[in-house]
Formats: structure tokens, C-alpha cells, sequence
């Protein structure tokens, strides 16, 4: 039995530790630790709940933008604010945008070296490279000379001596298995990658003002207006404003073009590119299908409302799929969410153990961890900052897997016809999918479908604007006078990563409590007070460790679910001289 | 006229830098540091001749947000930065290994080039509880910070939360967080504040250094003056409305079709110093003001709470004097938060309760002798004194 302990797990937002027990080489046993904590909901207290998304964008500026929507929504939940349809559209595109932002960025810069060799792709041959490129894909950027190119760029930098960020990487590692042809593809698809994104990323620039954290959400609705006159009516003449190049330009006619041609390239590069590299990565790593399946039991709140209503429909639907039972959708009710802290840095009143759900929740937080510095967390009761969330009791995973997960067993069509084209080009099931191959088919699966359906969002919007509809915000609550002396609410939404919920307080106008809990702080979870694994420690048990001092294959399954910590840590404050206590209402409608 | 000699241009193409785009940044660089054109082929020549510079690249209290604002670079791109200009050889966000290996590439290049690496800490730096709440490899974030700027050629503090602690350091926030110079005082410290930080200015401030061999000159705090020296409202393509009195009442608005003032939005751009509306984001495109939403003040020191309420309109200045306008606040502002604390003291009795409630739990800490030195009420005072944040600044942080 050998007790390895990795830290810092690299190439993920935010600050996390694996502990492991490897035996037999295998996992026997795996602890998950969140080892950074700010308090941004202890922050909140206090202020303008119209700024409450400012300061929750900050969360995280990876997956930048879908937290500030998460806020918004919980505040236009308690305010009542109804969020007007351009706004809605403007809000999807922003957030779709954001989830290939992220599945791409997190394929090809933080999980595919797991999986490609970069030192192996020194020695491949640009015209095999090309070849072989143009055989499963029609991306145009495919040529002899462009895989030449790569390799010689890559070539240089290695033979620098200065290595950068490549250097001491697992290279070599037994559990590498691409040809170097295929590893040079994927390696120039990463440069490629770079300048993608970077385009990309232009569509919340352009409707944000910037990216990182955009900046144009409002409590009720979008910050924007289209230029006086109409994005697609001249009316030259009217005023003079209209020409000025100080009007607000995200919603000229311009803009708008250009945001369409921005989301064509997008799906272009999905469809022509990720989705082929994910299922050449995969098909070479099969056994990866029977590796790393974890709970079993997937949660999705859903997400992209397709209409204006307080529930309205989900274009990725809300559910769960339990016990890899792939015949029956579950509900989902919040009042089924508990939290017990018993390996968690906190203390509850009353039993220390006890399930508690957000609405008797506490957040007393208190360090338990080894004297610092420290070599193990071994031996420590407590060993995380997150808290272990549970539905009915039972530890859950969330992610893009959970959402397709949901979306098939549903029936959605677009997502059934996406399914089943990669598992047959797998050659495997669908049951494959229960694995740390089918998180990475998952998410490529699911930016397909949402690559595609931006354009219809963006069709809508245009065509709204085109029809005269020209309202971003809803101005009735916007006045604190306008506002009760209490109010709560919440939203449950989806985040690249997973599951997102926000829950508010509000009170003499200003927020009482405030509460977050997201992707990470379910499948980030440590042990319940069962002893029961969070989702990362469980699917980590069985995983193969061919050498316990390179355990790739451990980095393998954690960076399947796209980890990042910094969303999913509670608040606490050791000067309060009681518990925090957020006070949440059951939820009865959205 | 930026004119290359045959071992450049060569050493140029060697590096798979177009000619033209190199000449193009090389430009561009010039422009964002303020110098004149004539600059350019200096430029060129000091970057294209440099080796890769060494990087070691800390996050701490952070949000990965100025990671992804330097993915998203344009001048050069984030490959040709990654690639052709800097080494990056600690930065957990992308490098290939992780643990032990990982800490390996940090402290090799620290022996291998000791004083000759660039440090640049992203997110703030926890303090209370012996710095508890941020730990690397089981160590304090405190002291690899001190261990890594200690040996570094520069260091660059980016975005807020690294410049004074940021968010994790507004009012309510229990984890003691600080910035850089809250940890390693004085010496050659570029802080770049911003939420996040806009990448071409640590592109600049990077080419600066490669071309002159010196920092760019530089605020009391740290802040180039290039990027930081000039009032947003100054720079405003919407200023001319301020003028004419055209503001934007409501949101959507007739003036807010026309591009009029958010002023009245509680716009921060009158108290504001950074160069947003020049450089703009996403290869100049655009920048908050332009895209409808107001300015808010992220630069600026202690801006989660001096800023804030955001949609509140900057206080009208000093009505009994009228000659003073905000821009005239907004001078008095550079650099610090004194005045503005007086202008937006007992505007709001709950934060400035919630203030004096954090700066008791503070003195509370300080005098337990856990955190003598580095403490938020020590840094908002900072190292220079005549900087504007007196007794009033220390009071709103």
C-alpha cells in the first residue's frame, strides 16, 4: 500500500489536493481536498443586491459569465423581475458561447496532454500527419505544409532547451498510446485551439464590453441597447447619433454580423475539429470505457430557457439519472439537497454529523487541517474546504455527462442523434458513456449540440430586434422603493462544469445571506457522514497506476470532470460570534 | 519607418514570427507605452534578439480570471507569448505536470536562473490563521509567494485581488487577504490592478522591460503611468455628452441608444485612472462604456468597497464650490481613496458600520502578534505614505 499525495493537481481553475492509496496497482482509496477559500458569500452581506452579480462573477473567470448569470437570476427571482426576451437570447448566446469556450479549452489545454505525447509528436511525419487528418475530418487547415509547420515550431521550442510549460511532463509514460502522427495532429489542433478561443471569446467582448467577466448583466435584464433607429432599420437623417461612433456598438448591425460569422467559425471548429480529436483520442484509450465510473447517480438542474415564463422549458433538460439506470428521468426538488460537514472544515450545532438542508443550513467554519506545512492530510478527520452535498441523501455526480446523460434518457432528439453517432463511430454503447471516456464524449457531444443551436438564438435575436422589440431590461424592480422588506430567491442553472444554484437573502434592501453551491462542491465533495465518497474520490477507486511516482493515469479520471475548485467553497466567518445562518426558501418556482 | 537588418529579420523568421506582424506589434507596443513611433524598431530588436524570458507564475486567492484575460491576448497572441517570447515555466493552469513534478519546474527555475525570472502572482494572499486559506503542496500560498518574488528578476502583481487583496479583502471577507506588497514590501514590484487586469498592459510592461532594460515608470503604488496615469472619464468616447449634459436616465433608454453619459448610472469612470478606453478589450474593440454598462472602478484601490453601490451615482462635487467638478474629485483621487472616503463617508451607515466591524477584527489580530507586519490596514497605508490613503483609506478597507 502506498500513500500518494498530488498537489498542485495542475491544469485546472482553482486550488486542489488528491491523496491516494495505491495497492496492487490500483486505487484503493482516494481523498479529495479544496485547499483555497476567499469567503466572497460572507463578502455579499451587506450590499446592493443589484450589484450581488459583480461580486459572484468573481467566483470564477474561467468559466467567466455563467456565475453572474446564476446571480442575476436569484435576484430577479426574489425581486420578481421578469427578464425580457432579447435579454434571455443575449443571455444563452453569452452563456452557450461560454460552454465551448470552455469544453474546447479544457480538451485540448488542460485534459489532452493526459492523453498525447507532445514529445512523441517530434518525430511524426507531416505528410502521414495530413493524410490522416484529412481521412476523418474536412478542416481545411490540414496540409502537409501545415503539419510541417507545427512540427518544426514545435521542434524549435523544444530543442530551446527552454521548455516552458512542457517541461518535466509525464513524456514516455507506458500509458501513452497515439502514434506520433496523431500526436502531432492533436498538438497542432492545441495551437490551433489558442487562436480559436481568442477569436471567439470576441462574442462576449462584443456583448459584454470584455472578456474575462463581462460586464453588461443587470438585475432584470442585459445592459444593452441596439443604436437609436434599430440595428437593421438606417433611418438616416433622424439623428446623429446613430453614425456616431460613440453610440453603443454591441447591437449595431455590424456587431450582430459579426457575431454570426463569429458563431459559424465556432461550430465549424467543433464539428470539424474537437469532435474528431475527442473520438481519435478515445478510440485508442477503449479500456478507459470500464475506468472511472464513480457514483452512478447524475444530477442536472438543465439549462438555456427556450421561453419567458416563470418555468419555462429547457433546451438541456432538469433531472436525474440514478444508479446508471438509463430507463427514467427523476425530479428534482430542492428540498431534497442536504449538506453534512462531518470532513469538511466546519462544525454544525447540535449534531455535529447531521444532514442539513440549505434551508437550516450553517456555515461554521473552523480549520481541522495538519499544522502547516504538511506532508499528508493522512490521519486528519476534516481534510477539505468543501462541504459534501447530497440529494436524498445520496452523493451525486454533475457535469456535461450528467446533462446528456438526462437529455437522452429524455428522449431529446438532437442529443439521442449526437449520442449515438459517437458511440457508433466508438464502436461501443451507450452504457460506455458511464466512464471516464464518456465524460470527454460527453462534453464534445453537448458542443455539438449547443454549436449548433447558437445560431437559432441568434436568428431569434435578430429577428426580434428586426420586429421592433426593443427591450433589454426590466425596469419595474429596479427601484429599491420598489423592492419588499424581505425577499429570498434562488436559481438552479447549469455551469460548463455542472449543477449551479444561488440562493439570496434579502432585507432592508440589502442581502442578508448568500449562498452558492455548484459543480464542484458536488463531485469536489469529500466523505459524507456515512463515510460515503464524493464523487472525484469514488471515480478514482479502481483507476490503474502503472507508476506511483507519475500516477497520470489518476490525472486522467479527475481531469474528466473538468475540476475546479474555486466555485465550490463555502464562507465563514471566525469572528461571528454564531453560525452563519442562510435561511432559503423552498422552492416553488423559478 | 521601422526598418530590419538581415540578422533580425532572419532571427525573427527563426522564431516563426511573421515580418509583418512582428513589425505590427512592435508598433503597437510603442503606442501602448506611449512613446513615439520612432520607438518601434528598438523594440523589435530588443524582443526579437532576447532570450525567452523566464516565467514562474503564482495564483493564489484568485479567480483564473487574469489567466484567461492572458489566453486571450491579441498583441502578440497567447502562443506567440507562450511560445516565442516568454518561458512559462510554472503555471498550474497549463503546464504538463503536476505535484511533485510540477514544483520541480518552479524551483529549477528558480536555481537556474536566480534573479533572472519574472514572478507574477495572480489572486490575493491570505494572512490570518498563518495563512491557512490558500495552500500549495501543503505550504502556505504566504510563503511560496515570499520565496519565489524574493529571488525574482521583477515581480508583476496582475489583476486586483494581487495589487491589495481584492475581493477576498473587501468588507466581511474573514481570510486576512492581501497583495503582493502586502508580502514582499518595496523592491521591483509592477502591479497592473484591474478585474481582470487588461493583458496588453503586462504585454507592454514585459516589452518594456526587454526594450529598456528598466521598468516603466511608475505611481506610488506600483502602476505604470502609461497605463494607469490618465482619468477614464478623460479618455470617455461618451464625454462629449457629459459635456452637453446628455446623460442616460434609465436603463434602454433613448440615451442609452445613443451612447449618452452613464454618469448617472453610477458610472465610476470620473474617480477611475486606467487606460480602457484607448486599449479597449479584445484587439481594441470595445470596453464596458462603449458596450452600454458603466464603469466600475475596478483599478482603483479598494474598489469593492470604495466603488460600490455600482449603480450609484459618484456623489456631486463639493456643490458649494462651483467650479469644482468631478473630474477635479477624480484628480484629487489619483491613487488613493482618501477623499473618496470622505465623499462617500456617511453616505451609507451600513458599511461604514461593516468597516469599523472588519478594521475591530483586524486591530483584534494585530494585536494577538499573529500578523505584525502585512496586515490590510498596514497596506492600504502602503509603503508610500504621501500616496492619498491616510487614516481615511485604512478606514475603508
Amino acid at each position: 500500500m502506498t500513500r500518494i499525495a498530488i498537489d498542485p493537481v495542475t491544469r485546472i481553475g482553482g486550488h486542489l489536493r488528491i491523496e491516494a492509496e495505491v495497492s496492487g496497482g490500483v486505487v484503493a482509496d482516494a481523498w479529495s481536498s479544496a485547499t483555497m477559500f476567499r469567503g466572497l458569500e460572507l463578502v455579499l452581506r451587506g450590499r446592493d443586491p443589484r450589484d450581488a452579480w459583480l461580486f459572484a462573477q468573481r467566483i470564477c473567470g474561467s468559466c467567466t459569465g455563467v456565475q453572474a448569470l446564476a446571480s442575476v437570476r436569484a435576484v430577479e427571482h426574489a425581486l420578481g423581475a421578469t427578464v425580457p426576451r432579447n435579454a434571455r437570447l443575449v443571455r444563452n448566446i453569452m452563456a452557450g458561447t461560454q460552454y465551448l469556450l470552455d469544453h474546447v479549452l479544457h480538451f485540448y489545454h488542460q485534459h489532452a496532454l493526459d492523453w498525447v505525447d507532445v514529445e512523441s509528436a517530434r518525430r511524426a511525419d507531416p505528410a502521414a500527419t495530413s493524410t490522416f487528418a484529412l481521412a476523418t475530418s474536412g478542416w481545411p487547415h490540414s496540409s502537409t505544409s501545415h503539419f510541417r509547420d507545427a512540427r518544426d515550431r514545435l521542434e524549435r521550442f523544444l530543442a530551446s532547451g527552454q521548455l516552458g510549460p512542457f517541461a518535466n511532463g509525464p513524456w514516455g509514460h507506458p500509458a501513452y498510446r497515439l502514434s506520433a502522427e496523431a500526436n502531432l495532429l492533436v498538438v497542432a489542433h492545441y495551437l490551433e485551439a489558442l487562436d480559436w478561443q481568442r477569436a471567439i471569446a470576441q462574442i462576449h467582448t462584443i456583448l459584454g464590453g470584455k472578456n474575462p467577466h463581462p460586464q453588461t448583466f443587470l438585475v432584470g435584464g442585459m445592459a444593452l441597447a441596439p443604436p437609436w433607429g434599430g440595428p437593421n432599420r438606417g433611418l438616416p437623417g433622424e439623428h446623429p447619433q446613430q453614425i456616431d461612433k460613440r453610440a453603443p456598438a454591441a447591437l449595431s448591425e455590424a456587431s450582430l454580423a459579426e457575431i454570426a460569422e463569429l458563431l459559424a467559425a465556432a461550430k465549424s471548429f467543433v464539428d470539424q475539429v474537437y469532435v474528431p480529436d475527442v473520438l481519435l483520442v478515445a478510440g485508442h484509450y477503449p479500456e478507459w470505457a470500464a475506468i472511472g465510473a464513480g457514483i452512478g447517480n447524475y444530477l442536472s438542474y438543465g439549462e438555456f430557457p427556450a421561453d419567458d415564463t416563470p418555468e419555462p422549458a429547457l433546451f438541456l433538460p432538469r433531472g436525474r439519472v440514478m444508479g446508471r439506470v438509463m430507463a427514467r428521468v427523476g425530479g428534482v426538488d430542492q428540498a431534497a439537497v442536504t449538506e453534512t460537514v462531518t470532513h469538511a472544515w466546519y462544525t454544525y450545532d447540535g449534531d455535529p454529523d447531521g444532514l442539513r438542508n440549505p434551508l437550516e443550513g450553517q456555515t461554521n467554519a473552523r480549520y481541522a487541517g495538519p499544522p502547516l506545512p504538511y506532508a499528508t492530510l493522512a490521519g486528519s478527520e476534516k481534510y477539505s474546504w468543501l462541504k459534501a452535498p447530497r440529494y436524498q441523501d445520496e452523493p451525486m455526480e454533475v457535469g456535461p455527462l450528467a446533462r446528456i446523460l438526462v437529455a437522452y434518457v429524455e428522449g431529446r432528439t438532437e442529443v439521442r442523434a449526437a449520442v449515438q453517432r459517437a458511440v457508433t463511430a466508438l464502436g461501443v454503447g451507450p452504457e460506455a458513456l458511464f466512464s471516464t471516456l464518456g465524460r470527454m464524449v460527453a462534453r464534445a457531444v453537448e458542443a455539438e449540440v449547443i454549436a449548433s443551436q447558437l445560431g437559432t438564438w441568434h436568428r431569434e435575436l435578430t429577428g426580434s430586434l428586426a420586429d421592433g422589440d426593443l427591450a433589454f431590461a426590466d425596469l419595474g424592480r429596479w427601484e429599491p422603493g420598489s423592492w419588499p422588506q424581505e425577499a429570498r430567491g434562488w436559481s438552479l442553472g447549469e455551469a460548463p462544469g455542472g449543477a449551479l444554484g444561488h440562493w439570496v437573502t434579502i432585507r432592508d434592501r440589502t442581502i442578508e445571506g448568500y449562498q452558492i453551491v455548484d459543480a464542484s462542491t458536488w463531485n469536489g465533495s469529500p466523505r459524507d457522514g456515512k463515510g460515503r465518497r464524493g464523487a472525484w474520490e469514488e471515480a478514482l477507486v479502481g483507476t490503474p497506476v502503472a507508476d506511483p511516482e507519475r500516477p497520470l493515469e489518476i490525472l486522467r479520471t479527475l481531469r474528466s470532470f473538468d475540476p475546479c475548485t474555486a466555485c465550490g467553497v463555502h464562507a465563514f466567518d471566525p469572528d461571528d460570534p454564531g453560525p452563519l445562518q442562510v435561511r432559503i426558501t423552498r422552492r416553488v418556482a423559478r | 519607418m521601422i526598418r530590419l537588418d538581415d540578422g533580425l529579420l532572419a532571427a525573427l523568421l527563426d522564431r516563426g514570427v511573421s515580418r509583418r506582424s512582428f513589425l505590427r506589434f512592435s508598433t503597437a507596443m510603442a503606442a501602448a507605452l506611449a512613446l513615439p513611433a520612432s520607438y518601434a524598431p528598438r523594440i523589435a530588436a530588443a524582443v526579437a534578439t532576447a532570450p525567452r524570458l523566464p516565467v514562474i507564475w503564482l495564483r493564489g486567492q484568485d479567480c483564473a480570471g487574469n489567466t484567461t484575460a492572458f489566453l486571450r491576448a491579441t498583441k502578440p497572441t497567447v502562443s506567440e507569448l507562450v511560445l516565442d517570447l516568454l518561458s512559462i515555466d510554472y503555471h498550474e493552469t497549463i503546464m504538463a505536470p503536476a505535484g511533485a513534478a510540477a514544483d520541480l519546474s518552479r524551483t529549477t527555475t528558480m536555481e537556474a536562473y536566480p534573479d533572472g525570472y519574472v514572478a507574477i502572482v495572480e489572486g490575493g494572499v491570505p494572512t490570518a490563521d498563518g495563512g491557512v486559506h490558500c495552500t500549495v503542496g501543503g505550504r502556505a500560498f504566504r510563503d511560496v509567494v515570499r520565496e519565489v518574488c524574493d529571488g525574482a528578476l521583477i515581480t508583476i502583481a496582475v489583476g486586483s485581488c494581487a495589487f491589495d487583496g481584492g475581493a477576498p479583502a473587501a468588507a466581511g471577507g474573514p481570510t486576512g487577504a492581501v497583495g503582493v506588497a502586502g508580502i514582499v514590501p518595496g523592491g521591483r514590484l509592477i502591479t497592473l490592478p484591474g478585474c481582470p487586469l487588461n493583458v496588453e498592459n503586462l504585454t507592454a510592461t514585459i516589452v518594456h522591460y526587454l526594450t529598456f532594460r528598466e521598468l516603466p515608470p511608475t505611481d506610488g503604488r506600483g502602476r505604470p503611468l502609461f497605463a494607469y496615469g490618465g482619468l477614464i472619464h478623460n479618455q470617455c468616447e461618451r464625454r462629449a455628452h457629459f459635456e452637453f449634459g446628455e446623460f442616460v436616465l434609465a436603463w434602454g433608454d433613448e440615451g442609452a441608444q445613443k451612447g449618452w453619459c452613464l454618469y448617472k448610472m453610477g458610472c465610476k469612470g470620473p474617480e477611475a485612472f486606467a487606460n480602457c478606453p484607448t486599449v479597449r478589450y479584445g484587439a481594441g474593440t470595445t470596453w464596458t462604456v462603449k458596450a452600454g454598462h458603466g464603469c466600475i472602478g475596478c483599478t482603483m484601490p479598494g474598489f469593492w468597497d470604495a466603488m460600490t453601490p455600482a449603480y450609484r451615482r459618484l456623489p456631486p462635487p463639493l456643490p458649494i464650490v462651483p467650479t469644482v467638478s468631478v473630474d477635479h474629485v477624480g484628480q484629487a483621487l489619483v491613487g488613493g481613496v482618501a477623499a473618496l472616503t470622505v465623499a462617500h463617508g456617511g453616505a451609507s451607515i451600513v458599511r461604514s458600520r461593516r468597516a469599523r466591524a472588519a478594521a475591530r477584527r483586524r486591530a483584534a489580530r494585530a494585536a494577538d502578534g499573529a500578523e505584525p507586519v502585512g496586515t490590510p490596514a498596514a497596506i492600504a497605508g502602503g509603503p508610500d505614505g504621501a500616496e492619498g490613503a491616510g487614516p481615511a483609506g485604512t478606514g475603508v478597507r
